[in-house]
């Protein structure tokens, strides 16, 4: 019989030797992969780590407390343009990118405040409103986008002899990471309970004592703040910022990852990140067939397997667990 | 005072278009509950069915209904292969709109690989550069046949909600759902002809929007975007607001380029939304459903 006994042990990531010592090795596996996989990898998998952090965001707000976000492309902008300034003016990588962070996060509380009278759809309209407001103010103000060049942002430089590719990957693996260990220990905690509860029913809720407020506005500033982290990495990755990056395409690809992912589920959101950025780099030539493969991914998660490829992920494994018995 | 008429005649017919998706994002609305996101991809691809038709060398008059139906069929299908069954694996409101997302995605990709994504000129009987002169005003000959065809759209669903029995079915399947099954109203037929009259609306409007402007796969975004402002802004659930709505804004978008700031006229619409939902979040004409725990 396997039985969790103290809450201790139900909170550990895994809880046999078996798994665990997988687990290692595909971490360890994943932190050397600059010295064992081709080099086109290697930017590919810095790209799906920091779309990673902004997934689990976004999977924060919709999947665990349920507010129905459109507006992430512009917490996209905030936090890469906010960055970019940061490092055109000579601030070093880690204060800027916690400086971007912050500043998505701060908008993020502010724009959450309408969640506190507005569900469902209509707030899907006013966070909708304001991504292209933001997409809209970057693309007309030329002080803040830097006007028909763009911005271009001084390159990470890596200390020693490392090539530069290997120190970025090394940098966005620890920082998704570190990120996912904190998302993990906010939803196992009292915070990521109130979260649910708010989602499940917020009436339900509040008359428990989860004050609606609170976690409202802190589930949309937590969420922003990864958003506008990874907005950061982006602008650092790309070299160069042009508002263009920044439409409500990518918010549209933010919901692919997240529901082909998972809802509320943090590996789920790394299996969505990865599905995001490795299909169409798969596709190659076939752009057309992106959005193709996009949408009808999204109606077959949606129709076959709600929990998404993180529920593939658990079915597999309860699978396993009594293989080859049944 | 002739400048400004001018520009409120221009608010209009382009508020009517905004109207027109309005409606049909209502439509939806109030009776599935689900807000549509597919509905700028639906009315791109009926236009480009049009669009086909007519440089192929039918006439409009045969091109125009034929997008209609085409249009009407893809929600329909969509309506059936896609809602319904997610509906009975219990989905949320959230899945449903997202959901709609995921058409929205397939038929732009579809779009991109059949007509390609450089913009075209759609050939169109009726152009924007022949001009009328009445009194003080211009009207040129798009406008004007806009302006008619939207009333003439929403004199025709005004109609068809308030005067026939399958206006009535309609208008019960939204009310309640449940009752109106229990009185033998086949619910599911009411809501698929209601995706179905919602898309043929929109594309309307994207025929009447195309020889304005260059057709290409997104060209129906921004006015899907007002579209949804005015629907907000009347009333998500109210037929009659969504007109209002959307004239109001045309308006409104039309005058606020000519006076204040050109550049920021289409982030007047998202401004609009958010002061509107945070001062009266049931609109100007709605009314919001009552919500039980």
């Amino acid at each position: 019989m396997d039985l969790v006994e103290s809450y201790r042990e139900e909170l550990r990531f895994t809880r046999k030797p078996i798994p665990r010592a997988l687990l290692l090795a595909l971490l360890v596996a994943l932190a050397l992969l600059p010295w064992w996989a081709p080099r086109a990898w290697l930017a590919r998998g810095s790209l799906v780590w920091l779309y990673a952090i902004g997934v689990i965001g976004q999977n924060l707000l919709i999947g665990y407390a349920g507010q129905i976000s459109f507006g992430q492309a512009g917490f996209l902008a905030v936090g890469a343009y906010a960055f970019g300034h940061l490092r055109i003016a000579g601030v070093p990588f880690s204060i800027s990118l916690l400086a971007a962070g912050a500043a998505a996060g701060a908008v993020g509380w502010l724009v959450g405040f309408p969640s506190l009278r507005l569900k469902g759809p209509y707030l899907a309209i006013a966070t909708l409103g304001f991504g292209t407001a933001v997409y809209q103010t970057f693309a007309n103000v030329e002080a803040l986008s830097g006007g028909r060049a763009g911005l271009a942002i001084p390159p990470l430089q890596p200390p020693g002899t490392l090539p530069r590719d290997v120190w970025v990957y090394c940098v966005y693996f620890a920082l998704f990471l570190a990120f996912s260990a904190v998302a993990y220990n906010l939803v196992s905690s009292f915070v990521g309970r109130a979260f649910v509860a708010i989602r499940d029913s917020d009436i339900a809720a509040e008359a428990m004592g989860v004050n609606l407020a609170r976690y409202k506005l802190l589930a949309f500033g937590v969420s922003s703040f990864y958003t506008g982290v990874q907005g950061a990495l982006l602008a650092q990755y790309l070299g160069h910022l042009e508002p263009q990056s920044f439409n409500i395409q990518e918010t549209l690809t933010f919901f692919v990852a997240v529901i082909v992912g998972g809802l509320a589920s943090i590996e789920g959101s790394v299996f969505g990140a990865a599905f995001a950025i490795l299909v169409p780099a798969w596709l190659g030539d076939f752009r057309w067939a992106v959005p193709v493969l996009f949408g009808s991914a999204i109606l077959a998660v949606l129709i076959l397997e709600p929990l998404g490829l993180a529920g593939v992920w658990l079915k597999t494994r309860l699978y396993f667990r009594l293989w080859p018995f049944r | 005072m002739a400048r400004f008429l001018q520009y409120a005649l221009a608010g209009l017919s382009g508020g009517s278009l905004y109207a027109l998706v309005a409606l049909g994002l209502v439509l939806i609305y109030r009776s599935a509950r689900v807000l549509n996101f597919a509905h700028a991809d639906v009315a791109t691809f009926g236009t480009f069915i049009a669009f086909a038709a007519v440089t192929s060398g039918l006439p409009l008059w045969i091109g125009l209904p034929l997008a209609l139906a085409v249009g009407a069929a893809v929600a329909m299908v969509f309506y059936f292969g896609a809602v319904v069954p997610a509906q009975r694996r219990g989905a949320t409101p959230l899945g449903l709109v997202i959901l709609t997302l995921g058409l929205s995605l397939i038929l732009q990709g579809f779009t991109v690989y059949r007509w390609g994504a450089e913009p075209d000129r759609f050939p169109f009987p009726i152009s924007d550069s022949k001009v009328w002169k009445v009194g003080p005003l211009f009207v040129s000959e798009l406008s004007a046949g806009t302006l008619s065809a939207a009333a003439v759209a929403s004199l025709l669903l005004y109609l068809l909600t308030q005067k026939t029995r399958l206006g009535i079915a309609m208008r019960a399947t939204s009310e309640n759902l449940q009752a109106a099954q229990t009185l033998g109203i086949p619910t599911r037929a009411v809501l698929a002809f209601a995706w179905g009259t919602a898309a043929a609306l929109a594309v309307v409007a994207g025929v009447f929007l195309a020889p304005a402007l260059l057709l290409d796969p997104f060209f129906m975004l921004d006015p899907m975007f007002k579209g949804l402002a005015a629907a907000v802004l009347g009333g998500l659930n109210s037929l009659p607001g969504a007109v209002a709505g959307g004239l109001i804004l045309g308006v409104a978008e039309s005058l606020f380029g000519a006076y204040v700031a050109m550049e920021f006229k289409s982030t007047l619409a998202f401004v609009l939304i958010v002061a509107v939902l945070l001062l009266r979040p049931e609109g100007l004409l709605g009314r919001e459903f009552q919500e039980r725990v």
